[in-house]
């Protein structure tokens, strides 16, 4: 083969393998880096069973915030029209953090009991993530559809 | 009348932009001298009048004219004057004002400094910016008009969001326009090259050298707006980061990526002619990420710190320009870019390799961010659910895709364009090398061997020697005045920051201490060697806001090194807001913020806190400042100011005379 055309393939062969390389690589590190969002009640129906990791977004429960007397650690419930999930943290909680506040906690269930890692609430007090507010929608339209079907049926992931 | 008076300059401006869009590039494609002559005092005139409406709407604000609702949504009677001029920019209106109030500076200038080039040409370039200018402000006016009235006026307004109010907020935003929009004059050269088939006609070299200057620029600016940017979210989330991969950190940092990938493509089509279409397409690109961005953060399609509240017309009318401007400009690059001519070849070892491979490596570090980005889109459009992605996804891939620009970084300098002997680089491998082996021992003995503080002294040392090097030689081999011509110390300089950032990045992710405490006043904690005592909270007051704020004397072997107060405000809004105490150093920040009484009633009581230890942490805005000083000095030099395109022999010489 000429030379040039044999350096260029070579190039390209090169090119080729780099870009595989690459795209195996963001597929590997997204599946390992995607966290799902799951409401109380799309919790409840065991929808984020599979995910050892996820989103829990919700309101916080009125007067549901505990404070142990001696750590760090705060327990509050999590709520959406018609699921509920206890939620554990250990640290500080940002400024926004308040009764029947939207947040959104990153963690995992332990048995019934989300641990979470963080807890986020958004900066404007009036504004709800465009993210949640569909979940909630979805969850709750979800409910009302499910309500003449068999309870023990989990409604399809969304 | 004073909203009116600006709404009408917003009109007028839209239809001069018209005019400066639409008749410079008729009169270009038909030769008509008259109707191309018209850029130029449209572009004024534009100015002008949306300079005005700027104006207008910054007057309306100090003097709180509550009638109009930008105005009371973003300012009230407590608000100092300074953040009721910082509120032009903090919200969605009055930013894509300002959007357009740079884009304006841009082109006034460049209408100025373009007289040298070929009049079609600077028609063309004109008219495209004015067709952009038209988009946005027809996007003003119909969807977002910063000057509606609010009836009934209310007696005092709302107020700026508290995170916003902060020295920061008032640079952030100007500066990281100016960067972005910038990126909006390359790509009306590109645009226009393409158009007028100035690749054709021997010119092909020419556009890209006059684009140059006005790429550094921009490019330089973006760096100083992401290093502000950076900076206020460690000072004023305080969560004591400095970058989350946040959608809208990543909205700025993916043209930046292209845009570095831009500066230095445009040096190779210029000197060799070789990258021409590669560097055509980047040019579209970096302007593309730029609107891309600017959908992402106004259409509050994706969640995000930043996000306004969301209005769905909006966001398609971004997407609809979006589709218009980076489609049509593709398709142009489609069908005229194949007819470019290949230019000078060059070896595997050369300075076009290097370039090249640094490049793809940028190009593909912007497409996984873009990925990363819009995959909870993707999700969402696919029914996959609601997804995010998380930060390990770009922590681990963005490393991974900078390692060969790192490796590379050092050689920059000693290549030579076509070909380059490997003994030349064998030497800097050998010293470069056993500097960063050293520098990577003594890191591990001072730091335990923790990995990746340890590999980022080792790159540090490996691209800072190897430029240190350079500079050296040349500082004794040159003649004094000719050492450092601008382009040349601009690329050391950038290089450096480069080498200052990565250090900053890798000791201050790999060594900081981060502790939530729970403290009594007179109870310590201790991070590392440093004692935090605190003294308990008291009540202050400032203009707008009241505040508890702590009092934490930190002290060292028994000796005081600072006293912090870090606040939590109430702002007159009734919006909570944390001020973290920042005791700043070369070497370390101590970073104090409040978390909550535990009682509420007792705040004399214990709080609890959060405590950090931030070594080097400083480094990384040192290093975004550098790169942006580099991008300063590049466009600086003289030989891309000069008047006539420099003949053939005389732009090898300097070429050669740019290598060892």
């Amino acid at each position: 083969m000429h030379p040039t055309r044999k350096r260029r393939l070579l190039l390209v062969l090169l090119l080729l393998g780099a870009a595989a390389l690459a795209t195996g690589l963001f597929v590997l590190a997204l599946q390992h880096n995607i966290s799902y969002l799951f409401t109380p009640s799309q919790v409840r129906a065991g929808q984020a069973d599979g995910y050892r990791v996820f989103r829990l977004g919700g309101m916080v429960k009125a007067g549901s915030i505990r404070r142990s007397a001696d750590a760090l650690r705060v327990e509050f419930t999590v709520i959406d029209q018609s699921g509920a999930t206890e939620v554990a943290y250990s640290g500080i909680l940002p400024d926004l953090f308040r009764d029947n506040q939207a947040v959104i906690a990153t963690g995992s269930l332990h048995g019934a009991e989300f641990v979470a890692t963080e807890v986020l609430a958004k900066h404007d007090e009036t504004y709800m993530p465009q993210e949640l507010k569909d979940a909630m929608a979805q969850a709750h339209a979800a409910r009302t559809a499910a309500n003449g079907a068999a309870a023990a049926t989990a409604p399809a992931r969304p | 009348m004073i909203p009116e008076l600006a709404q009408l300059a917003l009109i007028l401006a839209l239809l001069l932009a018209l005019a400066q869009g639409v008749l410079p590039l008729f009169g270009a494609w038909r030769g008509d001298r008259a109707l191309m002559a018209v850029a130029r005092p449209a572009a004024y005139a534009q100015a002008l009048f949306a300079w005005l409406a700027f104006a207008l709407l910054a007057l309306a604000l100090l003097r709180l004219d509550f009638s109009v609702r930008y105005v009371a949504a973003n300012a009230n009677l407590a608000q100092p004057w300074y953040y009721r001029l910082a509120a032009v920019w903090g919200a969605h209106e009055g930013s894509l004002l300002l959007w357009i109030a740079i884009l304006n500076l841009w082109t006034v200038l460049l209408a100025r400094r373009s007289r040298h080039l070929p009049e079609a040409f600077a028609a063309r370039v004109l008219g495209v910016l004015g067709l952009i200018a038209v988009g946005f402000l027809a996007f003003v006016l119909f969807t977002s008009n910063p000057f509606a009235r609010l009836s009934p006026m209310p007696l005092d307004g709302n107020e700026l969001n508290p995170v916003l109010q902060d020295p920061g907020m008032v640079f952030h935003p100007p500066v990281l326009y100016t960067g972005y929009v910038g990126f909006s004059v390359a790509f009306a050269f590109a645009v226009a090259a393409l158009l007028g088939g100035e690749q054709e006609s021997g010119q092909e070299r020419a556009w890209v050298r006059w684009a140059r200057p006005w790429t550094n620029i921009a490019w330089g600016f973006l760096s100083a707006g992401i290093v502000a940017g950076s900076w206020w979210a460690y000072a004023e989330l305080g969560w004591g980061g400095w970058w989350f991969w946040d959608p809208v950190e990543n909205a700025s940092f993916m043209p930046w990526l292209v845009g570095a990938a831009l500066i230095h493509t445009q040096a190779v089509t210029e000197k060799r002619g070789a990258l021409g279409a590669w560097t055509l397409l980047l040019s579209i690109l970096a302007f593309s990420l730029s609107l891309l961005g600017t959908f992402l953060v106004r259409s509050g399609v994706l969640t995000s710190v930043h996000a306004f509240a969301a209005d769905p017309r909006r966001g398609l009318y971004i997407l609809g320009f979006l589709i218009v401007a980076v489609g049509g400009a593709l398709l142009l690059y489609a069908l005229r870019a194949p007819r470019l001519p290949a230019g000078k070849p060059f070896a595997t070892l050369s300075r076009e390799t290097a370039i090249l491979v640094g490049n793809l490596m940028l190009t593909v570090a912007a497409a996984m961010v873009l990925l990363g980005t819009l995959f909870p889109l993707l999700g969402d459009a696919l029914k996959l659910g609601k997804v995010s992605v998380g930060p390990p996804y770009f922590g681990l891939l963005f490393p991974l895709l900078m390692l060969p620009v790192v490796l590379l970084l050092p050689f920059g300098p000693y290549l030579r364009w076509g070909r380059t002997e490997a003994g030349a680089l064998r030497a800097v491998a050998v010293r470069a090398g056993l500097a960063a082996l050293a520098c990577a021992l003594l890191a591990t003995a001072l730091t335990d061997g923790a990995a990746r503080a340890v590999a980022g002294v080792a790159a540090a040392a490996w691209i800072g020697v190897g430029t240190a090097l350079y500079a050296y030689n040349r500082l004794r081999a040159a003649p004094r005045g000719r050492r450092f011509p601008a382009e040349m110390a601009g690329m050391l300089l950038a290089h450096a920051g480069v080498a200052v950032f990565v250090a900053g990045v890798l000791l201050s992710q790999n060594l900081s201490i981060e502790r939530d405490v729970r403290l009594a006043p007179g109870q310590s904690a201790r991070i590392g060697e440093y004692a935090f005592r605190f003294d308990g909270v008291r009540l202050v007051d400032g203009p707008n806001w009241k505040a508890e704020q702590g009092t934490l004397t930190v002290s060292r072997d028994g000796a005081v090194v600072a006293v912090l107060h870090p606040q939590k405000r109430l702002y007159s809004s009734e919006r909570i807001q944390t001020e973290a105490a920042i005791d700043a150093g070369a070497l370390r920040d101590l970073y104090v913020a409040l978390g909550e009484p535990l009682d509420d009633q007792h705040i004399e009581h214990a709080w609890t806190l959060r405590l950090y230890y931030k070594p080097f942490i400083r480094w990384i805005w040192c290093g975004g400042l550098l790169m942006m000083l580099g991008g300063f000095v590049s466009a600086g030099a003289k030989r891309l100011r000069a008047p006539q395109p420099v003949a053939h022999g005389a732009g090898l010489a300097v070429a050669a005379a740019g290598a060892p």
